[in-house]
């Protein structure tokens, strides 16, 4: 690794990741976030901000990266992300968790599968059978892999963003690469 | 005395802040020493002979960030150890202060106190600011004889992660496996 160069995003966006617009944008984004993440909190409207900005010319991924160390809550957030996902619900799960970022218990999990008319039985049983525990782990190591230093941390085109992430300023870089597509 | 020349290392002086080149380069043993750790024991290079090290200075504990880089490091300490690799942070705050900040992020490896004499090891490494009297972000990995494999300086703004750290440690691996 050159020190000029930042980080690389690997793998790339692919058929197992959680993404938000055309596979044909120019640009791809992509967040590791963690649902307890206060930053990670106000990158979710940013990024929205974003999203709706950039129209169909950018397609977004989000991949977990909870730091359960000082956050008792986010891995198993981001199991309840993944069933959710399970049943079609990845997206409405995710702005669920976002939303209340301060009730993140397994009870609070379970209300929200049911708000978003999911099957809760199965939501229940996926969450207690921790059967998404590996793919979040997954998420987590390609993120340690690709360089995550910290949470947010977003990837424009397979670059890690080392700039500030502020609406403006993300906009810019995205909008940046969108005018210069490397692929 | 961070106003005074110093010498390195290898001989030359350096006034202010260390610039990346000054910074250890792989080949070189890593210079000894012996920090407190907590307000009553200290960690000893030497004593790490044997399994590979992984020494992180950075510049302050305390950060205003979730995902700081010792917090970081802290979530990936399981990715680090099939390798046996021990982890150290380094700065220059003091041991009460290392012993607050890791009960406050949960941290599971040594934070060390390179405060009396201030920055003396960081010195060592090439990897102080004088002018600021805080440790560049900067990373070394060591391997089982400690000798620097792997060394990296981040802009002082920019978390540099662990991807660096996994691909030095699997190099060494590698070559410990073809070597025997």
């Amino acid at each position: 690794m050159t020190e000029s160069q930042s980080p690389t995003l690997m793998p790339p966006i692919g058929n197992g990741d959680h993404v938000l617009g055309p596979s044909t944008a120019s640009v791809q984004l992509v967040e590791y976030g963690d649902y307890e993440c206060p930053y990670c909190g106000a990158a979710h409207a940013i990024v929205q901000q974003v999203l709706s900005r950039m129209q169909n010319r950018l397609l977004f991924a989000f991949r977990h990266f909870p730091l359960s160390q000082i956050h008792p809550h986010a891995e198993r957030a981001a199991e309840a992300a993944e069933a959710a996902g399970s049943q079609g619900g990845f997206w409405p799960m995710h702005d669920m968790l976002f939303a209340h970022q301060n009730a993140l218990s397994d009870v609070d999990f379970a209300r929200y599968a049911a708000s978003l008319n999911l099957d809760v039985e199965r939501f229940i049983e996926d969450l207690s059978e921790k059967r998404y525990a590996e793919r979040v782990r997954k998420d987590f190591l390609s993120g340690v892999r690709s360089g995550v230093n910290g949470t947010p941390t977003f990837f424009i085109n397979g670059r890690r963003h080392d700039g500030p992430w502020d609406l403006p300023n993300l906009l810019t870089a995205v909008e940046h690469a969108a005018a210069s597509p490397v692929r | 005395m961070p106003d005074q020349p110093q010498t390195t290392s290898n001989g030359t002086y350096s006034h202010a802040a260390a610039s990346k080149s000054e910074a250890l380069p792989p080949g070189t043993q890593a210079p000894a020493f012996e920090l407190y750790s907590t307000p009553d024991q200290t960690v000893a290079l030497n004593d790490l002979q044997g399994r590979p090290v992984i020494l992180a200075f950075y510049p302050a504990d305390w950060s205003p960030v979730c995902g700081d880089q010792m917090t970081l490091y802290n979530e990936i300490l399981p990715g680090f150890r099939p390798f046996d690799a021990q982890l150290l942070g380094i700065s220059v705050d003091g041991k009460w202060c290392h012993a607050a900040f890791a009960r406050e992020r949960n941290l599971h490896f040594p934070l060390l106190a390179d405060f009396e004499p201030k920055g003396e090891v960081a010195r060592a490494y090439g990897v102080y600011r004088g002018r600021e009297g805080i440790c560049e972000r900067a990373l070394f990995v060591l391997d089982d004889a400690g000798v620097i494999r792997w060394s990296h300086v981040s802009p002082l703004g920019v978390n540099p992660g662990a991807d660096g750290i996994l691909r030095a440690l699997e190099s060494i691996s590698t070559k410990e496996v073809v070597d025997r």
